[in-house]
């Protein structure tokens, strides 16, 4: 459809046809559909029978790809509920996934792009776990030694 | 003169989305007075401003409330944007548009079905929301989310939309331009819903302006008001024309409504024929400083976003007024007068948003 016909359908409100000017009111105007919908399938998935699907994009759960962190802590400082924590000291990655409201605000800022938000819900569980892996030590490069002076024989 | 009674409308109650708490003053059967009081979904989500880095906040806005989500993150990030002098990508404002539309129409069915629901028209309700679970399907295949979309950051959107999923939508919005007239037809022709809907709650243009009422309230007094009109975000590019009935009472209200729902399908369709190529996000530099006032349109009605910076990552100051605040006073106006078993439906047509109003 071109763009003069959106104009004219949105302003000129052809749907006029919603209301029946012929009668006030009508009687039973649903039951037609209430009969087609009980015979036929339920509009929803008979999930467990039918497996769920998830679209690609889904923001279900984060999962760390750990020997590539560096530990720089810029995904705790940037959660808004502060579920991720990380320990330098102790080398340790840590999630709340109970507290994570699946923002993705740590997936956009990590400059390693080591998180990502994977399709799937967090399983319910009886207490509030937080999930911890270990990162790479993060290793401090020796100092260079002092240039030799040069044209040394 | 009759015995007066005061019976709580309790926050608990069937018909309500969110909470809140009236107390009707009743002779006999009829409401003398209406005392509201709100409070209970309050979490201080705008003291936490002061604490939250100002780009963080946008996840934090969007879940001041599920319905009208994708509009209060970008309420906030074009409050922002404009104090900050920073110029949107035009694809990026075309996202957002085409977002906000599709949850204008969401709102719009989600209200209808509590609607038939409040008459006790089960069967209307399941319709309504399954053409609601459509535009979900849609919004989890662009997104990520079905309710609360994290699409929205200051400087643009973060997710694009290849021509696939715009073609998705596009085909989405043709078939429920279809499927939906059964629906709305059965709203406005069926006896049943008729001699609930007709005549109750009466508001002409003159007290319908005094009292504030904002959105569809408002545009079925007659009064062509609507926030989209601004000009922001492609706005400016879709010629919107507000939908206006003139009875002003709850038949008219959701007749305002339905018309708005297959408008809005139309103008997606034309957004998405007219969105241009180009970048979603430009980078921000720098801390916000001074105070911008932004008006946009919800599906409720006109929400204001007051924001404040100081120079510090922490903002001053946000502010909120959300449609339902202002619809309020309205509301209970036209409960005066009015039968007590018509309470449930008075407070339906303002399609009160009760987590929006007390943030």
């Amino acid at each position: 459809m071109n763009i003069k016909n959106f104009r004219n359908l949105i302003n000129n409100q052809d749907n006029q046809d919603l209301e029946d000017h012929n009668h006030k009111y009508s009687f039973c105007v649903y039951a037609g559909h209430v009969l087609k919908n009980l015979f036929s399938k339920p509009a929803t998935t008979s999930y467990p029978y039918e497996p769920a699907h998830f679209s690609e994009r889904m923001r279900g759960h984060i999962e760390i790809n750990a020997p590539e962190c560096i530990g720089c802590g810029m995904c705790m400082r940037m959660c808004p509920p502060g579920a991720i924590h990380v320990d330098r000291a102790a080398n340790t990655w840590s999630i709340n996934p109970f507290d994570c409201v699946q923002c993705g605000s740590c997936v956009h800022n990590c400059p390693k792009k080591c998180l990502s938000m994977n399709q799937g819900y967090t399983e319910p569980e009886s207490e509030k776990a937080v999930f911890t892996v270990v990162i790479p030590e993060k290793k401090i490069p020796p100092k260079k030694p002092a240039a030799a002076p040069a044209g040394e024989n | 003169m009759a015995k007066r009674s005061v019976v709580p409308f309790g926050p608990q109650h069937p018909v309500l989305p969110e909470p809140i708490h009236l107390d009707l003053v009743l002779e006999d059967e009829t409401v003398v007075e209406a005392i509201p009081s709100i409070g209970f979904v309050h979490r201080g989500l705008e003291k936490l401003v002061e604490k939250k880095d100002f780009k963080q906040y946008v996840y934090i806005a969007e879940r001041i409330c599920g319905i009208c989500s994708c509009g209060h993150g970008m309420g906030y990030c074009e409050s922002i944007e404009h104090m900050m002098g920073i110029e949107v990508p035009r694809r990026a404002q075309y996202l957002r548009t085409i977002w906000q539309e599709m949850s204008r129409m969401h709102s719009h069915l989600l209200w209808l079905g509590l609607l038939a629901d409040a008459m006790g028209f089960e069967s209307l309700f399941m319709e309504a929301w399954r053409l609601r679970e459509k535009i979900l399907d849609m919004f989890d295949l662009t997104t990520g989310g079905r309710i609360i979309f994290s699409v929205n950051c200051v400087g643009g959107c973060l997710k694009d939309m290849d021509s696939a999923m715009l073609k998705a939508i596009s085909d989405t919005m043709e078939t429920l331009y279809e499927d939906m007239r059964p629906m709305a037809k059965t709203f406005l022709n069926d006896f049943t819903v008729q001699s609930r809907l007709k005549g109750l709650g009466v508001m002409d243009r003159q007290t319908a302006l005094m009292t504030g009422a904002v959105g569809p309230m408002l545009r079925a007094s007659g009064e062509p008001y609507d926030a989209r009109l601004l000009g922001y975000a492609a706005y400016n590019d879709l010629d919107v024309q507000p939908v206006t009935e003139t009875d002003g009472d709850s038949y008219a209200r959701c007749k305002v409504r339905i018309k708005e729902l297959f408008q809005t399908a139309n103008l997606i369709r034309e957004a998405i024929s007219k969105i241009p190529e180009g970048d979603i996000a430009v980078p921000v530099k720098g801390n916000p400083d001074g105070e911008y006032f932004m008006r946009i349109e919800q599906p409720r009605g006109e929400a204001i976003y007051y924001t404040k910076g100081n120079g510090t990552k922490n903002l001053d100051r946000f502010r909120l007024r959300t449609p339902t605040t202002s619809n309020i006073p309205p509301m209970v106006e036209m409960l005066k007068g009015c039968q007590l078993a018509d309470v449930p439906i008075l407070i339906l047509t303002i399609d009160p948003c009760i987590s929006c109003t007390e943030r």
